[in-house]
C-alpha cells in the first residue's frame, strides 16, 4: 500500500540520498546523480504524457492508458533494481525495511491492483494517484539531484516539504478508491485466490486481503503524514539558518 | 582492637539526566551490585531490581549482579549510572504463556469448536487418522516444552522486557491457529504418499524430539543449580548428544530439521512449512549469536563446529 507513497515520507530520507556524515565518494556520487536525473526525467515523461493526452482528448477520462507503459517500467522495475544494487554494493546505507516497503506498495498498486483488474483502469481514482505520484516524484528526484550537486534551490526544498500536504492525501484517496473499485471484480472472479480442498492444505482470499490492506491505511497514513509535518517544521522552520546548500 | 573497615559511599545518578537519584553511605566493600540494587529499590520502590540497569558509564554496559563493589574500578565514593529497563516479566512466565496458547488453541480447532468451521461440522472429528496423529504430536511437543520450562531449563537471565510477551504470544498463538485451521479442516487433504509418508515423518519427529530433549538435559547438567556459570557443551554418553561435535546449538538443529520438518511432511500443509521456515530463520540468528559468544568467551572452542547446520550454517 502506498501509505508511504507520495515519496514524502520517512522512506524518502533513507532513500537514495546523500548522508551528511560521510558523503559518498566521487564515483558513487556520479552514479547517484545519474540515477536521480534519470528518474526525474522518467517522471517528467509521464507528466508530459498525461498533459498531452488530456489536451488531445479534452477530458481526463481514461488517461491511464496513455501512460500505462512508462508507469509500469519507471515505477516498478528500474527503482527496484537500482535500489537493490545500491544496497548490495553498499553505496547507500538506506533502510531496507522503509525503502522496500515504499517500493513494494507502489508496485502493489500498479501491478496487483490496477494492471490485474482491467475494469478499474478507466476509473478516475487511478488518475488521482498517478498524478499525485508523478508530481511528488518529480520534486523528490530533483531534490536529490540538486542535493547531491550541493546546489539546492530553496524553492525545491520548500516544494518537497510543502506539496505533500495536499499530494499525500490525494494519493492515498486515489489508491483507496482504486482498491475499493477493484473489490467486486476480485470477488466475482476469485482473482489470485486459492480455495480448499487442495494438496497443500492452504487457502488465500485476495478479496479479504485487499480489505485488510485498506484497513492498514488507518494506522499507517496518519503516522507517516504527521512525521512529514514534523520534518517540515524542522527543515523549513528555521528560516534564519537556511542556506542554499542542504 | 577494631579492624579498620573502609566503607564505601555509593551515589546513583540517572544515566540520561545525571540527576542524583540515591546516595548510600556505609556500604560494605564486598557488597554486590545485586545488593546495591536492593538498597536502591528501597528508596525507589517503583524500580524493582530486575528493571535496574546499573553501569559505570552512562553509555556503558550493565554491571552484573554478582560484581563486587571493591573489585570495580571505583574509588571509595562510587558513582553509578542508572537506566530503567522498563517493566520486566520473568522468562518462566513468558515461556509458560507462549506455550500454553498453542496447546489450547490447536485443541480447539481439533475438536471443531463452534464458529470456526461451518455449523454442521461443530464438535465432529476428522475422518483421517493422520489428523489425530498430528494432534497428538503437536500437543506432545508443547507439553514437553512446558515441562522443560518448569523442570529442566536453567535461565541465565531472570527477566525480559514486558513487551516481549505480546510479540512472542502473537507469533506462537497466531501460527498455531493458522496451522490448526487447515489441518483440522473438514476439507483437509491427507499426504499424497499416504501411510509411508506419515510413518517416515513420525519417525523423524520422534527422533528429533528425543534429540532435542537430550540436548536440553545436557545443557542443564553443565550448570549447577542456582549458578550462572557458562561452559562449553560436549558430547556425553547419550548418542543424541554426539551432534555437539559438529554443531554449537543442536537443540535448534533438532527442533527445525527434525520436529517441524517432520510435522510438515506428516501433515503436508503449506502453513506448517511457512512456520518451519520462519522458525529456522529465527533459530539460525540465535544460533549464530550463541556461536559467536562461545568463540569470544572460550579460546579453546572446538573449531569444527558450525552454529546450527553441520558444515553449512
Amino acid at each position: 500500500m502506498s501509505a508511504a507513497a507520495p515519496g514524502t515520507s520517512k522512506a524518502a530520507h533513507s532513500d537514495v540520498a546523500p548522508k551528511k556524515k560521510k558523503g559518498p565518494g566521487a564515483l558513487a556520487t556520479a552514479y547517484l546523480v545519474i540515477y536521480n536525473v534519470v528518474m526525474t526525467a522518467g517522471w517528467l515523461v509521464i507528466a508530459v504524457g498525461l498533459v498531452r493526452a488530456y489536451l488531445a482528448r479534452g477530458s481526463y477520462h481514461g488517461l491511464y492508458y496513455s501512460i500505462e507503459k512508462p508507469l509500469k517500467n519507471w515505477y516498478s522495475f528500474i527503482p527496484i533494481y537500482v535500489r537493490l544494487l545500491s544496497r548490495v554494493s553498499g553505496i547507500v546505507p538506506s533502510s531496507v525495511v522503509l525503502t522496500g516497503f515504499q517500493v513494494m506498495s507502489r508496485v502493489f498498486l500498479t501491478w496487483a491492483v490496477t494492471h490485474s483488474v482491467r475494469e478499474v483502469q478507466s476509473e478516475d481514482s487511478v488518475l488521482l494517484f498517478v498524478t499525485a505520484w508523478t508530481v511528488t516524484e518529480i520534486i523528490r528526484y530533483s531534490f536529490y539531484t540538486f542535493s547531491l550537486l550541493n546546489h539546492l534551490p530553496y524553492l525545491i526544498k520548500w516544494a518537497r516539504y510543502t506539496f505533500f500536504i495536499v499530494l499525500y492525501p490525494m494519493g492515498v484517496t486515489g489508491e483507496l478508491l482504486t482498491i475499493y473499485a477493484a473489490l467486486p471484480y476480485v470477488q466475482k472472479t476469485g482473482l489470485y485466490s486459492v480455495t480448499l480442498p487442495n494438496k497443500y492444505n492452504f487457502s488465500f482470499d485476495y478479496y479479504t486481503f485487499l480489505i485488510l490492506i485498506m484497513i492498514s491505511y488507518i494506522p499507517l497514513f496518519p503516522q507517516l503524514y504527521f512525521h512529514m509535518i514534523r520534518q517540515r517544521k524542522k527543515v523549513l522552520g528555521h528560516v534564519e539558518d537556511y542556506s542554499k546548500v542542504e | 582492637q577494631e579492624r579498620a573497615v573502609v566503607f564505601f559511599e555509593v551515589e546513583i545518578l540517572d544515566a540520561k539526566t545525571k540527576d542524583k537519584l540515591c546516595f548510600l553511605d556505609k556500604v560494605e566493600p564486598n557488597a554486590t551490585i545485586g545488593e546495591i540494587k536492593s538498597m536502591f529499590h528501597k528508596s525507589h520502590p517503583q524500580w524493582y531490581p530486575a528493571r535496574q540497569s546499573i553501569r559505570l558509564d552512562p553509555k556503558g554496559k550493565s554491571l552484573k549482579d554478582e560484581d563486587v563493589l571493591q573489585h570495580l574500578p571505583v574509588g571509595t565514593t562510587a558513582t553509578f549510572y542508572f537506566r530503567d529497563l522498563g517493566a520486566q516479566i520473568s522468562w518462566v512466565t513468558v515461556f509458560l504463556t507462549e506455550y500454553t496458547g498453542p496447546l489450547v488453541i490447536y485443541l480447539m480447532f481439533y475438536f471443531r469448536v463452534p464458529f470456526i468451521y461451518a455449523p454442521k461440522y461443530d464438535f465432529t472429528t476428522s475422518k483421517h487418522w493422520v489428523v489425530h496423529l498430528a494432534c497428538m504430536c503437536h500437543s506432545f511437543h508443547y507439553v514437553k516444552r512446558l515441562l522443560e520450562t518448569l523442570f529442566v531449563h536453567r535461565f541465565s537471565h531472570g527477566t525480559m522486557p514486558l513487551r516481549n510477551i505480546f510479540k512472542n504470544c502473537t507469533y506462537y498463538w497466531g501460527f498455531a491457529a493458522w496451522m490448526a485451521y487447515y489441518i483440522n479442516h473438514p476439507l483437509y487433504t491427507p499426504p499424497i504418499y499416504g501411510e509411508q509418508q506419515i510413518r517416515l515423518a513420525l519417525i523423524i519427529f520422534l527422533f528429533c524430539q528425543i534429540g532435542n530433549f537430550s540436548i536440553h538435559i545436557a545443557l542443564r547438567n553443565l550448570r549447577p543449580p542456582g549458578s550462572k556459570t557458562r561452559k562449553i557443551p560436549y558430547p556425553t554418553k547419550n548418542p543424541f548428544t554426539w551432534i555437539f561435535l559438529l554443531v554449537s546449538c543442536p537443540n535448534y538443529t533438532y527442533e527445525v530439521l527434525g520436529s517441524w520438518l517432520g510435522f510438515t511432511v506428516m501433515t503436508q500443509c503449506l502453513p506448517v512449512a511457512f512456520f518451519t521456515l520462519v522458525g529456522f530463520i529465527q533459530m539460525t540468528v540465535w544460533a549464530k549469536g550463541k556461536h559467536r559468544s562461545y568463540l569470544k568467551e572460550f579460546r579453546d572452542y572446538p573449531p569444527l563446529r558450525s552454529p546450527i547446520l553441520p558444515f553449512i550454517l
